[in-house]
């Protein structure tokens, strides 16, 4: 194949001029995201250390982050509760490359939480341990950002392990 | 009552690096240098924006061409209001202009008024102060000057008739 140096070569005006080899072509979406009624709750409870979920009252799952609906019945999630800080991990990955703007050093863990109470995963780094000793069914616990508490997930700095022994596979089996 | 619900801006962007190769990288490396090129396809036919491969019969192409700093809108649309990051924040025209010795049109922005726009009418390349090798190193095409060159006959692609 041509190298783009020997096609400018024979370009009389272009002839020993540094070529162009890469280009860095951003795709950028811009939008204004409004989380609805339901997930504002959620985020304005962060900042006093409460995660707020819904109930559904037809198949009683409880989601955290609440969407305001079940998703599985289509119908609307009424019921509020609070849940603990604790849960444990369904799946997780090891996260290999860095990604723009983010201040973690790789490797990392991330990994889904599933909230004591709850039956969706919440999605949040694993910290406190080196990444190759989290495992399914350990048991976590919220590490809250206490610099950056606010109406946003990073309100949750990661969870680390409690300590505790693996949860029993039967409590998460369904919701992994 | 419920709280208000939030709001905020969100931004979703993939930082994508590519490579150019070689043809696009010699347009790019043009376009640094004011110079625009096109490449001659296995018919005959010179095509701008340049391909790498010949688009009826597959064939590499490498046989570039330094194209005119003229050209001729073939068709345009109207853009009453511009968005962030388009190549101009006041209203403008996106035009497919013919670069003289090229057969294939280039899609730009024209800075004209409205009233003024035709296809078939002359423009003129205004390049960008700072140039890096992207195509925003045209920063938008304008109208010719009145005294410029008009376009040359089109070529036909059967040939010249016997």
């Amino acid at each position: 194949m041509t190298s783009v140096a020997e096609l400018l070569a024979g370009i009389p005006e272009l002839a020993g001029v540094e070529p162009v080899t890469r280009v860095t072509l951003p795709a950028r979406l811009e939008y204004t995201y409004s989380p609805g009624t339901a997930q504002t709750r959620f985020l304005t409870a962060l900042p006093d250390k409460r995660l707020l979920a819904e109930r559904c009252p037809q198949c009683t799952r409880v989601y955290v982050p609440p969407r305001g609906a079940c998703p599985t019945c289509g119908i609307a999630t009424s019921e509020q509760l609070e849940l603990p800080h604790t849960g444990t991990v369904t799946t997780f990955c090891i996260v290999n490359i860095a990604a723009k703007g983010l201040d973690v050093e790789v490797p990392y863990c991330y990994a889904y939480v599933l909230i004591d109470g709850a039956h969706v995963g919440l999605h949040a780094r694993i910290g406190g341990i080196p990444y190759a000793e989290v495992h399914i069914g350990q048991r976590v616990e919220a590490v809250w950002n206490e610099a950056k508490l606010g109406p946003s997930l990073a309100s949750i700095s990661h969870f680390r392990p409690t300590g505790e022994p693996d949860a029993d596979p039967e409590s998460y089996r369904r919701w992994m | 009552m419920p709280p208000e619900v939030l709001s905020a801006p969100l931004v979703v962007e993939f930082p994508f690096t590519r490579s150019t190769g070689p043809v696009l990288g010699a347009f790019l490396t043009g376009l640094r240098e004011r110079v625009v090129l096109g490449v001659r396809a296995t018919d005959g036919r010179v095509l701008c924006p340049p391909a790498e491969y010949d688009p009826v019969t597959a064939e590499e192409l490498t046989d570039l061409v330094v194209l005119g700093q003229l050209g001729t809108v073939t068709t345009w649309a109207w853009n009453d209001h511009p968005r962030p990051y388009q190549p101009l924040d006041t209203p403008f025209a996106w035009v497919l202009v013919r670069l003289d010795g090229a057969d294939t049109a280039l899609l730009h922005a024209l800075d004209a008024p409205r009233h003024t726009l035709r296809s078939g009418m002359r423009v003129a390349i205004r390049w960008a102060e700072e140039r890096s090798g992207a195509i925003t190193d045209i920063a938008c095409f304008v109208p010719a000057p009145t005294a410029s060159p008009t376009a040359p006959p089109t070529p036909d692609p059967e040939g010249p008739s016997a």
